[in-house]
């Protein structure tokens, strides 16, 4: 087999193994599932009436907030993963697998791909309840491919961060740890309103500089905008940045741990 | 008898806030995310002030500071839910089964425990609204009205928590104790009024006991009291109806030797 065969057929192996066991434990991915769409109904329901503050891009508040539940389920996916590699640290089998011939970029490729399958699938199905209930993708089925792909990038740069702390600390606890500081970039956006409508300074202020506002509004503009070039590059931009910057951490948070192991 | 039932309620008291207040695990998040909620929703949503029909005179900030205030108060007796189980788990509550003479009191310090440790969020939620400018527009009886309110949600959600607690003993009941309360709290108005809420959540909200201590908590920090019998009523009878299931949940505990 080829060098290059022999890497596919191990990422392959260590992508199965992250999905069936994300998929085994029905307690980390209901929550994933769940709470986002539980938060969309919450907050759609009540700030419907902010679609009549003037500037308002669109009357359907749910088409707008919709963006919010795709971010927030790629950071469901991040931590779940974050928190299986540290018990892979935790029990050992990161130190067995190190004895292997496995190729340290398999083991982080495979790890990584588990996460971005579970987030594009958590994107299909938040995308699916969205359209039960109305949402209509302005750029059609081909914003559709588009959405995907860049939730499951935006997916690749949280989980890739998860992935550096779980190899750094070693701790499932504190991975799980990391959701305070993610939530407070989440809700630091523009996600209630379009960053010309936050009335208040210096939260439009942070918005402004929060790359997280940039993956929204991307998101966002496919659905309620059409093809929008600008919001498309920044989007793109700030989840490919993120996912280079938490990729060489993981990769070199790596060789140190496997060099301890 | 009354004398040591009260040593072994503030025993349990303060063993619970020894704890909290010495590991900045337990401390953190219950004083972390109410200020969180605090600066996103008042920040990014002011707004909503905006919204045609919504008037609250002494603002926004004000009108978020209340839901978090509640909020603090609600989380407060949940997490405080936490430690009982994970007394329940690692067997300490055991010990207090066998020493407390009235196993309620056990209840009653873990209430004491609760109510100051929400006591301390408040404060530093407070002193932040106000340094951030938030305006007041309650007489000294209106923010006791509003502080009373909060401390009986307290309460409520504690005997809740602890309820579950009690039943389970295992600190994987977590999310049984905090899932309702966050559903209840944010299916009230949180974000506008009552009356300019529409479709499905304002059914919801219209039925859900918490809207109406929250619009009266708000109207005691706008110094024009709304629907104060109505909420002082339905907060006493979730006490009422929480203290049965508390009272109950250690009946099970006791029953199941814990």
């Amino acid at each position: 087999m080829t060098p290059g065969g022999m890497l596919a057929v191990q990422v392959k192996a260590l992508a199965r193994r992250s999905i069936r066991r994300t998929l085994r434990q029905p307690a980390s991915v209901a929550p994933a599932i769940l709470f986002p769409l539980l938060l969309l109904a919450v907050n759609t329901g009540g700030l419907r009436a902010i679609t009549q503050l003037p500037g308002f891009p669109t009357s359907s508040y749910l088409d707008f907030f919709i963006a919010f539940t795709f971010m927030q389920g790629a950071l469901f996916a991040t931590l779940n993963s974050g928190t299986d590699l540290a018990r892979d640290i935790q029990t050992g089998f990161l130190s067995r697998l190190s004895l292997t011939p496995l190729r340290r970029i398999s083991l982080l490729a495979g790890h990584l791909s588990g996460a971005m399958f579970m987030g594009l699938v958590q994107a299909l199905i938040y995308l699916s309840v969205g359209v039960a209930f109305g949402v209509r993708l302005e750029t059609g089925f081909a914003g559709v491919i588009v959405l995907l792909a860049l939730a499951g990038l935006v997916t690749l740069g949280f989980a890739s961060l998860g992935s550096f702390f779980a190899l750094r600390t070693g701790s499932g606890e504190a991975v799980q740890g990391l959701f305070p500081l993610f939530f407070v970039l989440l809700f630091l956006s523009s996600m209630y309103l379009p960053r010309n409508l936050i009335s208040t300074d210096w939260f439009r202020e942070i918005a402004t500089y929060n790359p997280v506002s940039y993956m929204i509004e991307a998101i966002r503009s496919l659905i309620i905008e059409g093809w929008n070039a600008e919001a498309l590059a920044l989007g793109f931009g700030c989840a490919a940045a993120l996912a280079t910057v938490g990729l060489t951490l993981s990769s070199i948070a790596l060789r140190t741990r496997l060099g301890r192991a | 008898m009354k004398s040591r039932s009260a040593s072994v309620a503030l025993a349990v008291a303060w063993r619970n806030l020894h704890s909290y207040f010495t590991r900045p695990s337990l401390i953190l998040p219950g004083l972390l995310f109410p200020l969180f909620f605090f600066v996103a929703f008042a920040g990014g949503l002011g707004a909503v002030a905006n919204v045609p029909g919504f008037s609250f005179g002494p603002g926004y900030t004000a009108y978020q500071y209340v839901f978090v205030l509640l909020q603090s108060a609600a989380f407060g007796g949940v997490f405080t839910g936490f430690s009982i189980a994970r007394d329940f788990e690692t067997k300490f509550a055991r010990r207090f089964l066998l020493a407390a003479p009235k196993r309620g009191a056990i209840i009653a310090g873990y209430g004491i425990a609760g109510l100051v440790r929400w006591i301390f969020t408040a404060t530093i939620v407070t002193i932040v609204a106000l340094a951030s400018g938030m305006n007041v527009g309650g007489n000294g009886i209106d923010l006791l009205g509003l502080l009373t309110l909060a401390l009986m949600l307290n309460v409520a959600a504690l005997l809740w928590a602890a309820g579950v607690a009690m039943r389970f003993r295992t600190v994987q009941a977590g999310p049984l104790m905090q899932t309702p309360v966050f559903l209840v709290l944010f299916l009230a108005p949180v974000y506008l009024p009552l009356d300019l809420l529409t479709g499905w959540i304002h059914a919801v909200a219209r039925v859900n006991p918490v809207s109406y201590i929250l619009e009266a908590a708000r109207g005691f920090m706008a110094g024009d009291p709304v629907y104060v019998g109505l909420a002082f009523g339905l907060a006493a009878l979730l006490i009422a109806g929480f203290l049965v299931w508390a009272r109950r949940g250690l009946r099970s505990a006791e029953a199941s030797g814990a």
